[in-house]
């Protein structure tokens, strides 16, 4: 297929182009226990972690697939056509001098390197199963903050991640979590020590450029008693014909007042499944908030979750999801309320065009013993064709009476005034659109470091070239 | 360009779904001068100006409106703006999301393109009207007329007509739901931004031609214009109303 009929297949996309594939070492296509045994091997795994894998695998051939999101689409992936494992450069550098030229060029393209330079603390830059850079500020690093790959985190931080590896997701918690958990490479590995507070962002960002690729990314962070941190990730992909599946597992401990935001922009191409389960504890005055937004795959399920589980202990969750041609996001939230005075506050919205699928699911339970909790839930759908789609499926399951819920709802169209009245002011019908579009994304945006809203509300107002007819 | 006509509408016919509202109107405005048209509900005020705006629901069936020779009934709404048109609506759209401020200067950099003021010019620019305005400086950072009062609307729609500096300025109903201390402040800013440019207010009452100073009245009835005058015109409808005007038109 040459890149003119991707293009037909998939739009444009501004991340979609790819390198040459320059592995050095290739899995062949297809799962069994022996190349799960064979990952865990060729990183030089301690023992336990190998057998964690293999049980995984093992329950992830035995779990059905999920019973919602798009059935059809989920029936469809090809899990035998999938690499699992690839692996692009020798090491992991500490200087973008020593990535290899390709990869370096990739991430100079997407900015990477630049904003480093500007207003992070540390990156790590992964290109498909591993990070080839990854770099931390000395600051930080004299006040103890632990930021490095998973894989080395693992070899140097083995009693911490062994201690909370899986504590927050099981690999029995679904099937996409199994499967993380069995083939896992690459991902985050941070931990802040008490009363420790980054102030500028750490960021990750995940880059697949091989066809039919999995990655499997696995982040945990822990933050310990009154420190804080924020997280940023950014994901792209190019565009291909076939599917590549993206399936992470993010586990997050929030000891008690530590504060852990995550960031997420994902920019996939329109040939990735993205299937990503999310989630934290939050204790005794901790806060965790997940700022997450989807544009592009080709099907999203996502649904960060928070257990608060301290008392006084806050979640906030705000999401906005863009679905295109073709494209459904089937995205949420859930809070679990296990302790009395803690409060969530979920705000989602989405966007649908061109026959785009936005679903919003989202569940908020409370248990019996959690007195006077809060809940806010708002869920606002924008619709901008009459072929493009969006639907709610809000659960909330309180069982203790003190507690005070609120749920708001909205569908919403972009009418003809609106758009005559923008247009008045001289903008053309894309630009109308736009910033329609961007103000609807507002408060998720303004949420966001500056640097990744600008980029935001500029790739909304690509998505709005070119097909208004 | 003085004494070159500005806008000049011929004949013009207009049609929203099957029914005619426009039945051949005959106007011409020219550079600093200002226009009233006045008439009842349902004459077809609104439609025009919505007309000459380019608004997707209304149909030219018959007639010419140029802008200094050029045939506007061709452009988009978005390419009039750019030569110089501007619509202050009656019912302005609010836009959850889109600050003002950022709206502000989004929309004066597309209209006045090249002539457009630098960043710092512009903020110059929107603080001396803003003041004119008695607007308050928090309303840069509030949302495009999401959850405004009716005078707020109606003086945001006069800030944008200072900074876009508009040839034409159509401003329809602007005096209507305004307080006659909002009146008077809108009055100034329309004022200060027409002197320059062709001015068409469309209006129900003589009250906001107590504040801006019209050169001609139109009254408009059932799709077209049914008599022009001087000032004289609006303070005789004030006194007699349309029913004079109107017996003429039914013969």
């Amino acid at each position: 297929m040459t890149s003119s009929d991707a293009r037909d297949v998939v739009g444009d996309y501004e991340a979609g182009w790819h390198d040459p594939e320059t592995s050095t070492i290739r899995f062949d296509a297809g799962l069994s226990e022996k190349i799960v045994r064979d990952i865990s091997g060729l990183k030089n795994e301690p023992e336990w972690m190998t057998e964690v894998r293999v049980k995984a695998y093992h329950h992830f051939i035995n779990q059905p697939m999920p019973s919602w999101g798009n059935l059809e689409i989920l029936d469809n992936i090809d899990f035998e056509a999938i690499t699992y494992f690839l692996r692009s450069g020798d090491k992991t550098e500490k200087d973008w001098d020593d990535v290899p030229e390709d990869i370096k060029r990739t991430f100079n393209r997407l900015g990477i390197p630049e904003a480093e330079q500007k207003w992070l603390g540390g990156v790590t830059a992964q290109y498909e199963s591993e990070a080839v850079y990854h770099s931390i500020r000395e600051d930080l690093e004299e006040q103890g903050v632990i930021f490095l790959d998973m894989d080395s985190g693992l070899r140097e931080h083995e009693d911490i991640v062994k201690k909370y590896f899986c504590s927050v997701v099981p690999f029995q918690d679904n099937k996409f979590s199994a499967l993380n958990t069995a083939v896992w490479s690459g991902g985050s590995f941070i931990y802040v020590p008490k009363g420790v507070k980054v102030e500028m962002p750490v960021q990750a960002y995940f880059r697949i450029n091989a066809k039919n690729m999995g990655q499997f990314e696995r982040t945990l962070i822990i933050a310990d008693e009154g420190s804080s941190i924020h997280y940023v990730e950014g994901c792209t992909a190019p565009t291909y014909s076939t599917e590549s599946l993206h399936s992470a597992v993010v586990e997050l401990i929030a000891h008690k007042g530590a504060h852990i935001r995550y960031s997420t922009v994902q920019n996939w191409s329109n040939n990735v499944y993205n299937l990503v389960t999310k989630r934290a504890v939050a204790n005794e005055n901790a806060t965790v908030e997940w700022v997450d937004g989807n544009i592009g795959s080709k099907l999203t399920m996502k649904y960060p979750a928070v257990i608060l589980k301290g008392t006084g202990a806050h979640a906030e969750v705000i999401s906005v999801a863009y679905a295109g041609n073709g494209q459904h996001q089937d995205a949420g939230a859930k809070v679990h309320h296990l302790a009395s005075n803690t409060t969530s506050k979920i705000l989602s919205k989405s966007i649908s065009k061109d026959g785009g699928r936005g679903s919003y699911r989202g569940m908020v339970t409370v248990g019996k013993k959690a007195e006077n909790c809060k809940v806010n839930v708002v869920c606002d759908a924008l619709i901008l064709d009459e072929e493009s789609q969006s639907d709610t499926y809000p659960t909330m399951e309180i069982s203790n009476p003190t507690c005070r819920s609120e749920h708001e709802a909205s569908v919403s169209k972009v009418s003809d005034e609106q758009l005559f009245y923008l247009m008045s002011r001289g903008h053309n019908e894309e630009e109308a659109m736009a910033l329609i579009v961007n103000g609807f994304f507002e408060p998720f945006t303004r949420e966001l470091p500056m640097e990744y809203a600008v980029e935001l509300n500029k790739l909304m107002a690509l998505e709005m070239e070119g097909s208004i007819g | 360009m003085s004494g070159k006509g500005v806008l000049e509408i011929v004949n013009l016919h207009a049609k929203v779904g099957d029914e005619e509202i426009l039945k051949g109107i005959d106007l011409t405005l020219k550079k600093g001068e200002l226009h009233a048209l006045m008439g009842r509900n349902g004459s077809g005020k609104s439609t025009l100006a919505k007309v000459l705006m380019g608004h997707p629901e209304y149909e030219v069936t018959d007639g010419s409106v140029t802008l200094d020779g050029e045939d506007i009934l061709e452009l988009e709404t978005w390419e009039r703006a750019r030569l110089g048109i501007f619509l202050s609506f009656q019912y302005p759209q609010s836009v959850p999301g889109l600050q003002v401020g950022n709206f502000l200067r989004k929309s004066v950099s597309t209209v006045r393109g090249d002539d457009a003021p630098k960043a710092r010019d512009f903020r110059r620019e929107l603080n001396s009207a803003m003041e004119k305005l008695s607007v308050d400086k928090k309303f840069l950072g509030r949302y495009v007329n999401d959850g405004f009062s009716g005078g707020e609307k109606k003086r945001l729609e006069i800030l944008q007509l200072m900074l876009l500096k508009p040839q034409l300025a159509i401003l329809d109903e602007t005096d209507s739901g305004l307080d006659i201390d909002a009146l008077r402040t809108v009055a100034t800013g329309i004022n200060a931004s027409v002197s320059d440019a062709a001015c068409l207010i469309i209006t129900h009452y003589q009250r906001i031609l107590d504040y801006v100073n019209p050169d001609y009245v139109h009254v408009i009835i059932d799709g077209k214009i049914a008599s022009s005058g001087g000032p004289e015109l609006a303070r005789k409808l004030e006194e007699s109303g349309y029913e004079w005007l109107e017996e003429g038109v039914n013969e």
